[in-house]
């Protein structure tokens, strides 16, 4: 027998699946880039989440239209990946169609997996006209422009390609099948692709046979491919929303985390007992001071990292940004996009040099400009927004804490009124005395 | 306004030896701010005549330290939440209203932490439960049938959850409630939350209370109901801008019961 197909199917296999898992390492190296926060907790509820979220995609569906094509592909890509391991036992042993062992069940399968690949292959093209031809506002923004544009197009027409193979892969393996051509058994039912199959009428049997042969090998070399460009795009969303669902705020969103360091150093203030004059424990003594907030993504912690991996570019969250509805500088989704664009420097860096050496740049300033941390209202309308519990908030709060606690930068009208708020418990400069006057006014 | 409000201090509660049932943390816009100063009197008429037992802090009530906090001053903020804490905690305060939201999501959210831990309502879920006990009576009075769209607050909806509370107090008022294309969890901020209050705006085409008075006015509403005196002070700005200060009011919710009762 010959088995060169069967050795070249498995060196792909080989090939591919190996590329990912270093892909894979280095996503998960420069996730642990960022500080360690504790999600220990909930576990329940974060578990609740990822289904819902995640899994049950709730928050696509709260706008209709995206919402609905996005649940037909993502029923595709889930359901026709059993086709893919199917393939690969194909592949790897050189048998047609191994699952047909299921019988009845099989015909089902095969039948749905055809139904699924055309309503894809109709939403991919919606899809693409929603990008392209319509203009929705959300594709919009100055930050989609060149790559992020690109990529978006990009990941539709792979999926229109696979689909399209797939299709005439099995269409091709119906005519063979029809025409009772050896090693074509007959098994499962083809609701779409019989009405392509009539393609092939008149041609020769080894013609076709090189038609399935090459749909076949195009299809899971492309679908190994698309797995090994995920790491390079947006796309990455379909393995990250999983864990960033449940990773994501369990807390009520408008609870904001206290800083540890400032409890401990403000208790110390207030505490009659505490000497102003000692001397810093040995321990402590040549220790770095902990910096506070946010100025580049090793600030930041390895959840919010996460996030940035995640994003898929929606803009829904920049859509409902009230600073970005009236035309301010602020779009949370380019906060997700910068800071993901700022750790893979950052990852690519620590490839070339062993270890991160010094660029000269840094998050803020560098990627974030400060006019657009200073146009949030803290509305939480964008955490609200997004699909897959992404916190572009949290981002902008910690790089605020920069500014104010790190370089004093607040504007000037803020630093009065947190001078105010110092000297006389209000925003504002009223008399602390004075503030139960309007029971008489 | 029939009688002069009676608004005891935790201080002569305890001089009494007695502790009220709930604190009421008027907040600094409640204190100090000319138009907020309304909204807390009317709320206080309600708790006078409901018979509510409540005290205020008074010249003992500073800053919870959010704007401090979403500034990004975090030093600020706990310092503020600290000595607030005990005061508080001094007093032995079990339960808080407070008709900020602002002030409500911090002293629920962020205070129990840095050992501050009460049961906090904003004061649309206070009166609400009035009205569930059978305390206080909503009727529609000078209300009933007017169209009125109601504005969520951030800091209660989003933030915390309660989209309700208001909105049903607004429906005992037996108005015609009329709902923004932007609301409840999609609701548009009205541009002040993040210390945006205290600051000018960035750059843009437009302001944000613009845009969300505009929203507002398009359901053309006899008053546009808030909850929030900061989201009061934008959206007052705003129908003024828009030159509609003779057609559309701005009212909290506790002004409107407190009104459609003659209080």
């Amino acid at each position: 027998m010959n088995y060169i197909p069967n050795i070249l199917f498995l060196t792909a296999l080989f090939i591919a699946i190996g590329f990912f898992i270093q892909n894979v390492g280095k996503l998960r190296r420069n996730i642990a880039l960022g500080k360690d926060v504790d999600v220990s907790g909930n576990k329940k509820e974060r578990f609740n989440n990822m289904m819902m979220i995640a899994f049950g995609q709730s928050k696509m569906i709260k706008r209709p239209i995206a919402g609905f094509l996005h649940v037909i592909v993502y029923l595709g890509f889930i359901i026709i990946n059993i086709e893919v391991l199917e393939i690969i036992i194909d592949g790897l042993f050189g048998t047609h169609r191994s699952f047909s062992i299921f019988g009845g069940f099989y015909d089902f399968l095969i039948a749905s997996f055809e139904i699924l690949a055309i309503l894809v292959i109709i939403s991919v093209i919606l899809f693409w006209t929603r990008r392209n031809v319509q203009k929705i506002r959300r594709f919009l923004n100055p930050e989609m422009k060149g790559w992020p544009k690109n990529d978006a197009n990009i990941i539709l027409y792979i999926e229109l390609v696979l689909m399209v193979l797939f299709l005439t892969m099995n269409a091709a393996d119906y005519h063979l099948q029809q025409a009772e051509v050896a090693s074509y058994t007959q098994a499962g039912s083809f609701p779409v692709s019989q009405f392509i199959a009539p393609f092939f009428d008149g041609m020769e049997s080894s013609s076709v046979i090189l038609i399935e042969r090459i749909a076949w090998w195009l299809h899971i070399l492309g679908i190994l491919f698309f797995l090994n460009y995920l790491y390079y795009s947006k796309h990455l969303h379909i393995l990250l929303a999983f864990p960033n669902t449940y990773f994501g705020k369990v807390t009520p969103k408008g609870k904001f985390p206290n800083n540890k360091t400032v409890t401990s150093e403000v208790k110390l203030m207030m505490d009659p007992n505490a000497d102003p004059f000692a001397a810093p424990a040995p321990s402590e003594e040549n220790q770095v001071p902990e910096k506070f907030g946010a100025s580049d993504v090793t600030d930041l912690n390895w959840v919010q990292l996460l996030n940035a991996y995640t994003c898929t570019e929606c803009g829904r969250c920049t859509s409902e940004c009230p600073a970005s509805q009236t035309g301010k500088k602020l779009s949370p989704r380019k906060i997700m996009m910068d800071t993901r664009d700022r750790l893979e420097d950052i990852g690519k860096n620590i490839d070339k040099n062993g270890s991160f050496v010094d660029d000269g740049k840094q998050l803020l300033d560098d990627y974030i400009t400060r006019e657009e941390l200073w146009a949030c209202t803290t509305c939480n309308a964008c955490v609200e927004a997004c699909p897959v519990s992404i916190d572009p908030l949290s981002i902008i709060m910690d790089m605020r804490q920069y500014l104010v606690m790190e370089q004093s930068a607040a504007p000037n009208e803020l630093n009065i009124s947190m001078t105010n708020i110092e000297n006389n418990g209000a925003p504002w400069p009223y008399n602390q005395m004075d503030r139960l006057n309007w029971k008489n006014e | 306004m029939s009688e002069a409000i009676k608004v005891p201090t935790m201080a002569e509660y305890m001089a009494q030896g007695k502790q009220p049932e709930v604190l009421f943390w008027v907040g600094c816009a409640g204190s100090f701010d000319d138009r907020a100063k309304k909204i807390t009197k009317a709320f206080v008429r309600i708790l006078n005549k409901t018979n509510v037992d409540f005290a205020v802090l008074g010249t003992e009530e500073s800053c919870t330290g959010d704007p401090a906090k979403r500034a990004g001053n975090e030093f600020l903020f706990q310092m503020q939440a600290m000595t607030n804490i005990e005061v508080l905690n001094g007093y032995e305060v079990k339960k808080i209203v407070t008709a900020c939201p602002h002030c409500f999501n911090t002293l629920k959210n962020e205070y129990p932490e840095l050992g501050g831990n009460y049961d906090v309502m904003h004061h649309t879920q206070f009166l609400k439960s009035l009205m569930e006990e059978g305390r206080l009576k909503v009727e529609g009075g000078k209300f009933k049938g007017k169209r009125i769209t109601f504005h969520d607050p951030c800091y209660l909806g989003r933030a915390n959850g309660e989209y309700e509370a208001p909105r049903e107090l607004l429906e005992k008022l037996e108005v015609e409630l009329v709902e923004m294309k932007r609301c409840k969890t999609r609701g548009l901020c009205c541009g002040a939350g993040g210390a945006q209050m205290f600051k000018e705006p960035e750059k843009g085409d437009k302001d944000i209370n613009i845009e969300r008075t505009e929203e507002a006015l398009e359901t053309q509403p006899g008053i546009i109901a808030a909850g929030c005196p900061f989201c009061n002070t934008m959206l007052t700005d705003g129908v003024k801008g828009k030159n509609k200060e003779n057609d559309v009011e701005v009212m909290d919710v506790a002004e409107m019961i407190a009104n459609a009762e003659d209080l």
